[in-house]
């Protein structure tokens, strides 16, 4: 597999179509939940997300977001959105802290799928430095939104 | 320069084939040699050869530019307009050589070029000057006609990089005076009619560009500036886009101010210049103040030089300078005006090529109206990021983004473009190469789908 079709895997271009979790407009946090909300932006590309956490219970309860972006920033909520809810906030910050590391490797350290699971396609966007932010920016949010929710 | 200094290679490498008609675009043979000046061009990207579309953004150098910079670190390397040496005499006139050099290249007197960093120092020169006018600090009673207030107004467009935006954003914030702009249309074109009324007794300043970084229009300046005229407004033309691809002349253009980048016209980073007329720079107050711009300094206050100098406070960037001098060279032997009809041929092949992309919508001046060597372009369902990522897999160096003019791309409804963007140096294959690859983005990204 070349490098770039190692950077847009299947998986990858599914979920920057899918967008799972971009239910942000419309649907207001459930009562009684906690709620964080965060609003980040690449300047250099204009990439985009406004991303709101709900804990209850000790969980991640719903993970709703809007944005607009590259197809490795959109993917990159759309599988984060997956792999958050139901998880609590100390499982998830494990999976953010892990994947930030897989992000700034520059290709050097694999992804762990029994961690990351589907996120770990993300791994290709390491290769490129411009890309890297793209994939980060959901997962920046989500720290973000959930420290708020605390 | 020096008769054994590297600029007359350029001259004899390419004054053969250019001394016969400077309005014939250039040719692929002249092309293919010009090539040969920039070594950085021959590298293979991803496996596959350069093609690099994006001196809108930063230009390559020639063999000659760079040699000038360091035959001048070996040979003359000194501090200009202090010390009695033979290396600062030296330095100081090959400095100011130079800028009359620069000058005439763009129709001015070498009393009218003050370097700076690059453009956007430059606009940031003008708006700290006069916003020094505001606040009174002058000694001079001529800067009180720089002065702003509330009820002035400054003029912008809608299309300006944000280099020629937001430092009239803050004079106005600092000064109470108030930013208004001339819209676009749909197109992107600017709406001339609404010029007239935006530019009225109130306007002390209009700035606006030559030519767009994103819609690769050239702008009427002759109309704006005869509408500032009116009503005694300062005008200030953003060159970035036009010092380096078309003949300039800031005389005939009758602006009041010009500004421009070295590293877009052939030279390093790090050098640029703002031409001004002589009256008005030597009626301003100066932005950065310290050494080698003054001329009595007690423990009190301090009397400032006339301009240039004035507006060069610190040791100047002398290497640079002479790579910008050497680079003005390499284009006037070219002839500006074949390089400018060479880029208008190459501007068509690419609004053509991409308008016949299924799902690309051009930004700009339909195909075979009047436009730079410039392309920016939407692909529908597919990121600007994702498009310009792909093309890289592809060896082919493209800009993406909002090329630093988020309110043109918000008024057009767009947040990221692609840009394509030649030179003299690229080839009618390489635009070709690139309109293939562009015809395969939809597909890779199931987009078509």
């Amino acid at each position: 597999m070349s490098d770039l079709d190692q950077l847009y895997q299947d998986i990858i271009l599914f979920h920057a179509k899918a967008k799972h979790g971009s239910t942000l407009e419309g649907n207001p946090p459930e009562a009684g939940a906690a709620v964080g909300q965060s609003h980040q932006l690449n300047p250099t590309c204009g990439d985009e997300i406004t991303l709101r956490v709900e804990t209850k219970d000790g969980v991640i309860s719903a993970l709703r977001w809007a944005g607009a972006g590259c197809s490795i920033s959109m993917a990159s909520a759309s599988l984060l959105t997956d792999l958050a809810v139901g998880e609590s906030p100390a499982e998830f910050t494990k999976m953010a802290d892990h994947f930030r590391e897989v992000m700034r490797s520059r290709g050097k350290i694999a992804a762990d799928e029994e961690l990351l699971g589907d996120a770990a396609a993300l791994s290709g966007a390491s290769r490129y430095v411009a890309r890297v932010k793209c994939a980060m920016l959901a997962w920046v949010a989500a720290e973000d939104a959930l420290a708020i929710a605390r | 320069m020096s008769a054994n200094s590297s600029p007359e290679t350029a001259a004899s490498q390419t004054k053969a084939s250019t001394h016969a008609d400077h309005h014939q675009p250039l040719d692929d043979a002249q092309v293919a040699r010009i090539r040969n000046d920039f070594p950085i061009l021959t590298q293979t990207v991803n496996g596959k050869p350069l093609v690099y579309l994006d001196s809108g953004a930063t230009s390559q150098n020639p063999l000659t530019v760079m040699e000038a910079e360091q035959e001048f670190y070996e040979q003359r390397n000194s501090a200009v307009h202090r010390g009695a040496h033979y290396l600062a005499a030296e330095a100081t006139e090959i400095y100011e050589e130079a800028r009359a050099n620069v000058a005439s290249f763009i129709g001015a007197d070498s009393n009218e070029l003050v370097w700076t960093s690059n453009a956007t120092e430059a606009l940031n020169l003008l708006a700290y000057s006069f916003s020094n006018a505001s606040v009174g600090q002058q000694q001079n009673p001529e800067a009180k006609r720089f002065a702003l207030s509330e009820g002035d107004e400054v003029v912008v467009t809608e299309l300006e990089h944000h280099a020629n935006l937001i430092p009239w954003q803050e004079l106005c914030r600092r000064t109470g005076a108030t930013l208004s702009f001339i819209p676009v249309d749909d197109s992107g074109a600017l709406d001339l009619a609404q010029a007239a009324e935006k530019i009225g007794p109130k306007t002390k300043i209009v700035a606006f560009t030559h030519a767009s970084n994103v819609t690769g229009a050239i702008t009427d300046v002759p109309a704006l500036v005869a509408l500032a005229k009116k009503v005694n407004a300062l005008t200030v033309l953003d060159a970035c886009q036009s010092a380096p691809h078309m003949p300039l002349d800031v005389k005939a253009l009758g602006v009041d101010f010009a500004v421009f980048s070295g590293h877009k016209m052939l030279a390093p980073t790090g050098i640029g210049a703002l031409y001004g007329r002589a009256e008005l720079l030597n009626a301003m107050p100066p932005f950065l103040t310290g050494g080698s711009m003054i001329t009595t300094v007690t423990m009190e206050s301090a009397g400032y030089l006339p301009a240039p100098q004035r507006f060069e406070a610190g040791t100047q960037r002398i290497s640079q300078v002479i790579a910008l001098s050497t680079a003005v060279n390499y284009l006037r032997e070219t002839g500006m005006d074949r390089i400018a009809a060479w880029e208008h041929q190459l501007g068509q092949r690419l609004a053509e090529g991409l308008a016949k992309i299924r799902g690309v919508r051009l930004v700009g001046p339909a195909p075979g109206e009047l436009r730079t060597g410039l392309a920016a372009f939407d692909v529908e369902g597919v990121h600007a990021h994702d498009v310009g990522q792909y093309l890289d897999d592809r060896g082919i160096a493209v800009r993406v983004g909002h090329h630093c003019a988020q309110p043109l791309h918000r008024r057009l409804g767009l947040t990221a473009t692609t840009r394509a963007s030649t030179y003299l140096y690229t080839t009618t294959d390489e635009v070709d190469a690139f309109l293939a690859a562009v015809a395969e983005v939809r597909a890779y990204f199931g987009a078509d789908a």
